[in-house]
């Protein structure tokens, strides 16, 4: 008890001083509060994840009844990745924040939403009572938005806002309707209710129970065709809250998919299928229009589609698994899903805070406007290099690890597969591979053109490193990068028992990670060991080697061209040219401007932006229908009085007249039921 | 550990044989077989030279390049001996780590600031994204008719009973021959003996790279070669003893060194928008190969 209350209480009382502090004071007090509360949970959490479970039952209210609070090994696990990510994200904001120090009200605003939505996300991990659970989700939602809007002096900002407001609420609406549905069959909110009504009732009603759910919680991860608000959001929030958002907001809608998973029983193997469908349409999909973007938070963004996508390929694979019985496909599944949410949760707060820092010293997130970067930001640089690589998934950083899990899953359950899965693997593993070659090419782009070659844009102002301190955070998360590559097993200790839940559902037999397969990742983190050592031998015979050899410095050579200049260099659009071109039907690429004619050309210019092909389909066509629609009765608002007192008689009169052809209303009704 | 010394002793010659194939079919006297490892010798003890727009990145990367292609020939077998590094889901490690060393040798091309550099870069990027699916299906295809999945023990289990499995380890090796093309940027993707750098691929992204760098990238290359040759080796080998495997093994590198050869001599390379289509082929022609599995394994019924 004394937990939630201090659970409540330090996140409350920061929020009443925050208001009355100088700057100083309130940067202080949102990271205590967060650190304080952090430290609670995460003691919490690790009781949980080493199997003890923390339980307890707040008295609750007459309408949501008794509010079950449980933080079991699944809670736990997401837990300690929101604390990551809140105090690295914190630390990294306090720095990142301080450009924008004269705007005093929008920051105490700023870092109240933060202890805000920290606490609402902690209490959606723990609550298991839908109402309770709604509330949480809805605190969550608000707070995020606004944190979404802190430059709400620009158009896209807003505009951006909006768009993830009404597609949370969206969300809401479809886990609103499964939890009514439950509660008004069984008459209670907890979450135990819908597990028995779940096993009261047929596997198709589950199904369809659980597709709610599922919806619901996608929108939120991001799922394919859910994502459109994501390329948006992101891009929008200061740095900090799109690493947080991308981080871990979104794998709230994760941890939602898994939790049902928990309490609907279903048959596992078609909802297995459908994950896996839908997570591999995200990943693919994410990935090829990640490529195209010019934006660099835009492009992170895109890349959180594509991983939300390896995340759910994971748990696709663990429902087959606990549909056949297979008590490895199963385990790897979700073991991989878990640690690859961890994993991404790491790299992509990582880039986001790279993308702040390189927004903080040149005011632009253009790639094609940036350049050069490494002569002026090279601990930026390395970062930002450490993180493409581990989530281009390349040994041995930790995104290997989570996709060799996956890989092991799959090829190892190949030989005994039937027909119709085998069929499903070999598309996921050809679906994985596509993932990982075109992150290839997307991170190679990136890092490509905005950190290295000559600078494409002057800049009016100085281009200078962050401030030491800022980059600090940054540091901690890139160890934890290699640390999960060089040492996996440490973490999949911890993720057993949350592996074990998911594994008893069916109960099959799994009470730890094969030696078998611990072996495996020994040999995969001594091999990494090879590499680096080899490297680093390589590098110091190279060094000796050289020391006795004469060193050159001259121009790049440029096939004889001698009057080189940096707009020569190849653009971020040129370096996937070929590639957009090559697929161009799945894209949807506005192109303006005057092209190029003639012998002596005349000054032309070229602007293409990508556009999101499912978005204009299901989002904008229908939209724009539905609008052209409504627009048919703008002649009823027609802003003139008399009429608007008209319809208000008409109202009353149709009101009073009700009685009189009730009985005709009854015979409609009838004829109605009759159909 | 033997599969390491016959893959670095196949490397040696592998180069030479293609050059000198191409000299002879193309009525030239041509160079020495070893002339290769000598051009890489006179490379490791020249000076070098380095743009003056380069960074970090162009410094390690040829050494992270090549020990990414080293590392992956640790984890090739030979027969029944096991790499220096071998377990369940190696080839996975394999072309991981493979990976890696691409993507240094992408941005170090990139770190250059030439568009010449980038232009190879994008296309390198483009082709290996589309390559990598055929070895992953070729690789699951195998895993699924032997139940393994390591190199090692794939290798070993794959026994040609039927006709149908020739003609699967035939198609295999033709997948694998051509993922070995397109690795090392040979005929019918890159032309290596361009003049013209418009068209080239690999050879466009080391323009800058001398000396030492240089060397280190031409070696990895040469290493490349033999150790596709050693895998296709290993799709025939099964259990035959060590004293007939090993000088097979060495006939099939040559022959593989003058197949590629005569490929090189006789056949024009592609225009660069069909590469692209030409690699997605291949993908399919793995996929068959997986339906080939599917059917010798009883798994259609």
């Amino acid at each position: 008890m004394n937990i939630v209350w201090s659970f409540i209480l330090i996140p409350f009382i920061a929020i009443c001083i925050i208001p009355f502090l100088k700057i100083k004071g309130k940067a202080i007090v949102v990271y205590t509060a967060v650190s304080a509360v952090a430290i609670l949970t995460s003691y919490v959490a690790f009781n949980a994840l080493s199997g003890q479970n923390f339980e307890l039952i707040l008295q609750g209210s007459y309408i949501t009844g008794p509010i079950r609070l449980q933080i079991d090994a699944l809670s736990g696990w997401f837990l300690l990745m929101i604390n990551f990510a809140f105090l690295t994200g914190g630390f990294y904001g306090l720095f990142y924040m301080n450009a924008y120090k004269n705007q005093l009200k929008n920051l105490s605003l700023h870092g109240i939403l933060f202890v805000l939505l920290y606490t609402a996300l902690v209490s959606i991990c723990a609550i298991q009572n839908s109402m309770a659970f709604l509330v949480a989700w809805e605190i969550m939602a608000l707070s995020a938005f606004l944190s979404i809007l802190f430059e709400h002096e620009k158009t896209a900002t807003i505009k951006a806002g909006i768009n993830y407001l009404i597609q949370s609420h969206v969300s809401i609406l479809f886990l609103m309707i499964g939890f009514i549905w439950v509660a008004s069959k069984t008459g209670s909110y907890d979450f135990a209710s819908i597990h028995a009504y779940s096993l009261a009732n047929t596997e198709g009603i589950s199904l369809m129970l659980y597709l709610f759910f599922f919806i619901g919680f996608a929108i939120k991860a991001g799922f394919v065709p859910f994502h459109t608000w994501l390329p948006y959001a992101h891009p929008a929030a200061p740095a900090h809250i799109s690493g947080i958002m991308s981080g871990v907001l979104i794998k709230i809608g994760i941890l939602g998919i898994l939790r049902m998973l928990l309490l609907i029983n279903l048959d596992y193997t078609i909802i297995g299928s459908i994950i896996l469908a839908t997570s591999l349409f995200s990943g693919v999909y994410g990935v090829m229009l990640a490529i195209l973007q010019h934006n660099l938070k835009k492009l992170l963004a895109y890349h959180s589609i594509e991983n939300i996508g390896i995340i759910g390929i994971g748990i696709g694979l663990g429902c087959i698994g606990l549909g056949t019985n297979n008590v490895i496909l199963s385990s790897l599944g979700f073991a991989g899903a878990l640690l690859h949410t961890l994993n991404h949760s790491l790299y992509k707060s990582l880039l986001f805070f790279t993308a702040g820092n390189i927004y903080q010293a040149t005011h632009t997130l253009d790639i094609e406007k940036l350049g050069g970067l490494v002569k002026k930001m090279p601990q930026t640089t390395i970062l930002f290099l450490i993180a493409s690589l581990a989530i281009c998934g390349l040994p041995p950083f930790n995104g290997f690890i989570s996709e060799f899990i996956l890989y092991t899953s799959l090829f190892s359950s190949i030989h005994n597969a039937l027909i119709t899965y085998l069929i499903e693997f070999i598309f996921t593993i050809t679906g994985l591979v596509l993932i990982g070659g075109l992150a290839m090419m997307c991170f190679t782009k990136a890092f490509g053109v905005v950190f290295l070659g000559n600078e494409r844009h002057i800049f009016n102002h100085e281009v200078k490193e962050v401030s030491g301190f800022q980059l600090l955070p940054l540091y901690f998360i890139a160890t934890l990068i290699v640390i999960i590559g060089l040492f996996p097993k440490l973490f999949l200790n911890l993720l057993i028992q949350p592996v074990q839940l998911f594994t008893n559902l069916h109960q099959l037999p799994f009470v730890g990670f094969g030696g078998n397969f611990i072996e495996t990742l020994l040999s995969v983190s001594n091999a990494s060991w090879i590499a680096i050592l080899l490297v680093l031998g390589i590098l110091g015979i190279r060094k000796l080697v050289m020391r006795k050899q004469s060193v050159t410095v001259l121009p790049t050579w440029n096939c004889g061209y001698i009057a080189p200049n940096a707009k020569i260099q190849y653009t971020a659009s040129s370096f996937i040219s070929t590639y957009s071109q090559l697929l161009t039907s799945f894209f949807l690429i506005t192109k303006k401007g005057k092209p190029v004619t003639g012998i002596f050309p005349a000054a032309a210019h070229l602007e293409t932006h990508p556009y999101d092909k499912l978005e204009k389909w299901l989002i904008d066509y229908p939209i724009t229908n539905f609008k052209s629609f409504l627009g048919r009765f703008l002649f009823i608002q027609n802003g003139k009085l008399q009429f608007y007192i008209l319809y208000g008689i008409v109202f009353i009169v149709s009101i009073i007249s009700i009685p009189i052809i009730y009985n005709y209303i009854i015979v409609f009704i009838e004829f109605i039921k009759k159909l | 550990m033997l599969s390491l010394l016959l893959i670095i002793l196949a490397a040696t010659f592998f180069t030479g044989i293609i050059i000198r194939t191409k000299s002879i079919a193309s009525g030239r006297k041509g160079p020495g077989v070893f002339q290769p490892i000598k051009d890489v010798v006179r490379l490791f003890k020249k000076g070098s030279v380095f743009s003056e727009t380069t960074s970090f990145v162009f410094q390690i990367a040829p050494t992270i390049y090549f020990a990414s292609v080293f590392v992956a020939m640790l984890v090739i077998p030979f027969g029944q001996s096991k790499g220096l590094i071998s377990f369940n889901g190696d080839f996975i490690f394999f072309a991981y780590i493979l990976g890696i060393g691409k993507f240094f040798s992408i941005i170090s091309a990139m770190d250059t600031g030439s568009s010449f550099e980038g232009m190879g870069a994008s296309r390198e990027a483009l082709y290996s994204m589309f390559a990598e699916p055929a070895f992953f299906i070729l690789m699951g295809s195998l895993a699924l008719l032997t139940g393994y999945t390591s190199f090692q023990e794939i290798f070993s289990a794959l026994h040609l009973g039927s006709s149908i499995s020739y003609a699967l380890a035939v198609m295999a090796a033709f997948v694998f021959l051509m993922i070995a093309m397109i690795e090392n940027s040979r005929m019918p993707l890159d032309d290596p003996k361009t003049h013209l750098e418009l068209t080239m691929v690999h050879e466009v992204m080391i323009l800058d790279n001398s000396g030492f760098d240089l060397g280190l990238i031409l070696t990895a290359g040469y290493l490349k070669f033999a150790i596709y040759g050693a895998i296709i080796f290993n799709l025939f080998s099964g259990t035959i003893a060590y004293e007939y495997a090993i000088p097979l093994f060495f006939v099939m590198q040559l022959f593989l060194a003058f197949v590629v050869g005569m490929i090189e001599s006789f056949m024009a390379r592609f225009r660069m928008n069909h590469n692209a289509q030409f690699i997605v082929v291949l993908s399919s022609v793995s996929l068959l190969i997986f339906f080939g599995a599917l059917l010798v394994s009883g798994k259609f019924i």
